[in-house]
């Protein structure tokens, strides 16, 4: 069984991208609850279903659309500070899922591609395109030498804007830098988890990683270990689930999402 | 458009519009979005499993919209609002999959519930509809002083936690029963587009309830009507429409500079 799992290239794919997306994101989900950004970073997951969406329609790599619409979506979000940013993200939410709605449409009647729904908003990480995994790992690694770069002044703009400010960083720069990193780990999630799960790989391990330590670098280092374990564990028990229910599918974004809520019930239950 | 067999739709999707209308308004000026998004996808999971054993769509939407209010309740304590909020709409939105998959109805039940297929609403869903739009605004009504005095300053309410739970629970309601209309993400474009125009544009909160309501229902219809001439889905019309219609609520105040609520700044 295990010989079976480790030698098929469908699920080494599998664990190459959902360990990428998870490992990116888990870090970048500390900043974005940090910055109390976390709707925000869901709603860029949902208007980069329109550009899932669009990539299906036009016959294009399905991550190059999920970028291209989460950084127009970053684009539009700006400010974070606004008092009405809340009600901002919501609306554009709204109109890029309207969107999405729109180019589904397209593509299950022009295109035929039946299920197109839901490879799109749960996710489908055993369909992956070949090749995606080594996009998946440069897009991981690409974030991963951004924040090694930015580390220390993005963490104090996160932590306190005034005193970023003071000590001479550019807060409105870091704002827009920040929210490329959060497209390109909501793209590498929505490819595993699909769009709107996405939110789960990016907050979830964060915040459980948060519960347990308030040290931002423990957190960061714990909340990526949390997430590509979880992937891990998601893509094993799909992998195993296979004979459970004969005829019935048991999606592997359900266990990942599952997986890391488990572990946040666990951390809050200890912390009390 | 006017056709017999969409009349049910059009009545079910005026009555679903005018209670969000009402809710909207409180969301907006409580600062609410995120929790207007989430809630929603609680009555997700409700419908996915009501397909599952095969039982009719309501009660399991309104029970899983109350078991949604409660763990967005248990998440909250100890973690930042906005990351709890996240929390729960992921773990509904995961069990929703679930049980959409093991139904084995998989793709078109997922487009439907996401969504929306308000033509396909039939005069047995108009009795809940109807409920819906007597009951939500008699309850928003009936507390309307503290809500908005919760929304304006929440250090003045005593008691705030009992009007946050309140509010959760009218806010899963209209959630779940506009859920088959409009579809999980789509009811939350009703309840920020219409509302957020309203509270730009009114200068006091009677002016500005009323003005959601109004424009909430002005807003379905459009999206009703295109959505009937083109063979569109309605959801990209009331999405679009709703952002539009913030857009141009914004600008014409900018234009005017009118007074405004202290809410949405």
């Amino acid at each position: 069984m295990l010989d079976g799992f480790f030698a098929s290239t469908v699920v080494q794919s599998a664990l190459l991208i959902g360990g990428a997306a998870a490992a990116l994101s888990g870090i970048i989900g500390v900043f974005t609850i940090l910055r109390g950004q976390s709707f925000a970073g869901h709603a860029l997951a949902d208007i980069s279903s329109s550009g899932g969406a669009l990539a299906l329609l036009l016959g294009i790599s399905p991550m190059a659309g999920f970028f291209g619409l989460s950084l127009l979506g970053g684009l539009g979000l700006g400010q974070r500070r606004r008092a009405d940013s809340s009600l901002v993200a919501g609306i554009m939410l709204g109109a890029g899922l309207g969107l999405t709605a729109l180019l589904l449409h397209f593509a299950v009647s022009q295109r035929g591609v039946a299920g197109a729904a839901v490879t799109i908003m749960f996710g489908s990480l055993f369909a992956a395109p070949p090749g995606a995994g080594a996009w998946a790992l440069g897009g991981a690694l690409a974030g991963l030498l951004l924040i090694a770069c930015l580390y220390r002044p993005l963490l104090l703009a996160s932590l306190s804007e005034e005193l970023a400010a003071l000590r001479g960083a550019k807060v409105r720069l870091l704002d827009v830098l920040f929210l490329g990193m959060l497209a390109l780990s909501v793209t590498l999630s929505a490819m595993s988890v699909g769009a709107i799960l996405s939110t789960a790989l990016l907050i979830g391990p964060a915040a459980t990683a948060l519960r347990l330590t308030r040290r931002p670098p423990a957190a960061m280092a714990l909340a990526a270990l949390l997430g590509v374990a979880c992937a891990w564990a998601g893509v094993a028990l799909a992998y195993a689930s296979y004979g459970w229910t004969p005829g019935r599918v048991w999606p592997v974004s359900f266990f990942i999402t599952a997986c890391v809520l488990l572990t946040y019930i666990i951390a809050a239950w200890r912390r009390g | 458009m006017f056709a017999s067999y969409l009349l049910s739709g059009w009545i079910v999707a005026s009555l679903v519009a005018f209670a969000a209308g009402f809710t909207g308004f409180f969301v907006v000026l409580r600062r609410e979005s995120f929790a207007a998004h989430a809630l929603p996808m609680a009555a997700f999971p409700g419908a996915a499993a009501a397909a599952l054993c095969g039982v009719a769509q309501w009660p399991g939407l309104l029970v899983a919209a109350l078991l949604g209010v409660a763990l967005l309740f248990w998440l909250k304590r100890g973690q930042r609002r906005d990351a709890a909020t996240a929390l729960a709409l992921v773990a509904l939105l995961g069990l929703g999959a679930l049980f959409l998959s093991l139904s084995g109805r998989y793709a078109n039940a997922v487009y439907g519930l996401l969504f929306g297929q308000i033509f396909a609403s039939s005069p047995a869903d108009i009795p809940p509809a109807l409920a819906l739009a007597v009951l939500v605004p008699m309850a928003l009504l009936m507390f309307f002083r503290p809500l908005l005095l919760g929304a304006l300053s929440p250090d003045f309410t005593a008691g705030g936690a009992k009007g946050d739970v309140l509010f959760l629970i009218i806010l899963a309601l209209t959630a779940s029963f506009a859920l088959p209309v409009t579809g999980a993400l789509l009811v939350f474009s009703l309840m920020t587009g219409p509302p957020g125009a309203a509270c730009t544009l009114a200068a006091s909160p009677r002016t500005g309830l009323m003005l959601s309501v109004v424009l909430a229902v002005a807003l379905i219809w459009s999206a009703l009507a295109l959505s009937a001439a083109t063979g569109w889905p309605a959801g990209f019309f009331t999405g679009v429409l709703a952002a539009l219609l913030f857009l141009a609520a914004r600008m014409w105040r900018r234009a005017r500079q009118a007074p405004q609520l202290p809410g949405p700044a």
